[in-house]
């Protein structure tokens, strides 16, 4: 029988409320979110967190809009709102490739953008679909907020750089038209975590790969993406060729370790595979999306 | 701590430790042992009841955070002293064998058939994805939450009328 540590429980009303309570108990408090993630650590006592702050009555936190030019997803926007969102899949098809492929559908009405981001779990698949799409985490505190890229969130396995006293309250991704993207994972079954997983988002200029993201999860990559196979492939023509040579570039870079998924040699392919794949995906999606030639 | 939680449209108030996980709340201080407590690692889905209007894992949520909600279990699927269509398919379907999983699986196929009232297979599969059926009766129990949408409203119609569940239904 699995059963968390003694914890104390708070429930808070509102952003500020719960940057109170943050700022109340301390480095030892934790903010409970969907849960999903958090509390089966706790039940492991992988985590022991002195006490909880629910933002689960946060609603104010769990919305998808386009602003100023840019997607914006708040923190505690679950899963399935996200998989469900047709202005989240307009823009960004992998964001809708890679929920359709996260825990399971249950799972998925609890979890939230957020939470998943600040457990920081090293397989995550968002971090790696935020990296690819370059995105931009903000972080309100007491005396207000920042921001700070997706690629320099995490700083760590199951560390990130909100701190103490901190809450991650909105994801923020610029839309620049012209663009396609898309996200391949390979797991052993339905809710695991995958055995690798890469996003791509690409923008053309004419035949030329214009901009370029690369993003993986589960793979050893640093900071969720592959800056190499990013500046091989900006500049390059948008063809199979490029995208075969961007994927090796971007299995060269990772460093997957062995686990009871699979073996680091066997990840290392899958890291390369599936970049090529979702660039390939990404590409179709930009063609299917571009306007006839006016003539 | 002291939480009151709405199950199946009766009130209970208890004191409880924050750490408490749902399941047992459900279970062990309320006496309901229809929802079942499985893999304990959020895998198996027995565990899972309604948590306001969407199933939820209870063994993944701390009891404290049912506080002042509405929670469904199995034991309240039933209305108006006739059981729900989707427990009328398990039924005619042999959707059960050693009805371990049967709890979970029937809540979630309630919320499917809720939101989507003519599911394909494939739809059917994917919404069960995360429940597990250590019998590997997967076959029935698709048939059986496919009979249920079948019959939804010929069931629905016979039960119209008589004294309503107190179970809030989503739409």
């Amino acid at each position: 029988m699995q059963v968390p540590a003694y914890v104390e429980y708070e429930r808070a009303t509102s952003v500020d409320h719960a940057l109170t309570l943050l700022a109340r108990f301390g480095p030892e408090a934790r903010i409970l979110a969907g849960g999903h993630s958090l509390i089966p650590m706790m039940k492991l006592r992988l985590a022991q967190p002195e006490t909880l702050v629910d933002i689960n009555d946060l609603d104010d936190l769990s919305y998808l809009t386009v602003t100023d030019g840019e997607l914006r997803i708040g923190a505690m926007t679950r899963h399935a709102q996200l998989l469900d969102s047709a202005l989240a899949g307009e823009h960004f098809a992998i964001l809708h490739d890679a929920e359709r492929v996260i825990a399971d559908p249950v799972v998925r009405l609890w979890g939230t953008v957020g939470g998943s981001l600040c457990q920081a779990d090293p397989s995550e698949d968002l971090s790696a679909a935020f990296a690819a799409l370059k995105a931009v985490m903000v972080i309100q505190n007491l005396e207000g907020s920042r921001t700070v890229p997706a690629r320099d969130f995490h700083t760590g396995p199951y560390e990130t750089v909100v701190a103490p006293g901190e809450l991650l309250t909105q994801i923020r991704i610029p839309i620049v038209p012209g663009g396609g993207s898309a996200y391949e994972k390979v797991g052993r079954r339905a809710g695991d975590w995958p055995i690798g997983a890469a996003g791509a988002a690409i923008w053309l200029d004419g035949d030329t790969v214009a901009r370029a993201g690369v993003g993986l999860t589960a793979v050893g990559a640093e900071h969720f993406c592959s800056a190499p196979a990013e500046d091989f492939l900006c500049g390059a023509p948008a063809t199979p060729q490029t995208f075969a040579r961007a994927g090796q570039i971007a299995a060269e870079h990772c460093r997957p370790v062995s686990d009871q998924r699979g073996p680091a040699d066997y990840k290392r392919h899958l890291a390369g595979e599936l970049t090529t794949r979702a660039l390939l995906r990404a590409l179709a999606r930009v063609r299917a999306h571009a306007p006839a030639a006016a003539d | 701590m002291r939480i009151t939680v709405n199950v199946n449209g009766t009130e209970y108030s208890r004191v409880i430790e924050p750490r408490l996980l749902l399941i047992h709340f459900i279970r062990d201080d309320l006496g309901l042992t229809g929802s079942h407590w499985g893999c304990d690692t959020s895998n198996c889905g027995a565990c899972i009841v309604w948590l306001d209007e969407q199933p939820v894992k209870s063994c993944t949520v701390l009891a404290p955070m049912a506080d002042g909600r509405r929670i469904l279990t199995v034991e309240g699927l039933a209305r108006g002293g006739r059981l729900d269509p989707v427990q009328q398919g398990f039924a005619r379907c042999h959707g059960l064998q050693c009805g371990f999983c049967t709890p979970g699986m029937m809540l979630t196929a309630r919320w499917l058939l809720d939101h989507n009232p003519d599911p394909t297979e494939a739809q059917i599969r994917e919404a069960i994805s995360g429940q597990l059926c250590r019998c590997t009766g997967y076959e029935n129990i698709v048939r059986s939450v496919r009979w249920a949408a079948d019959h939804e409203a010929a069931v629905s119609a016979d039960t119209a009328g008589q004294a309503g569940g107190t179970r809030a239904r989503p739409r």
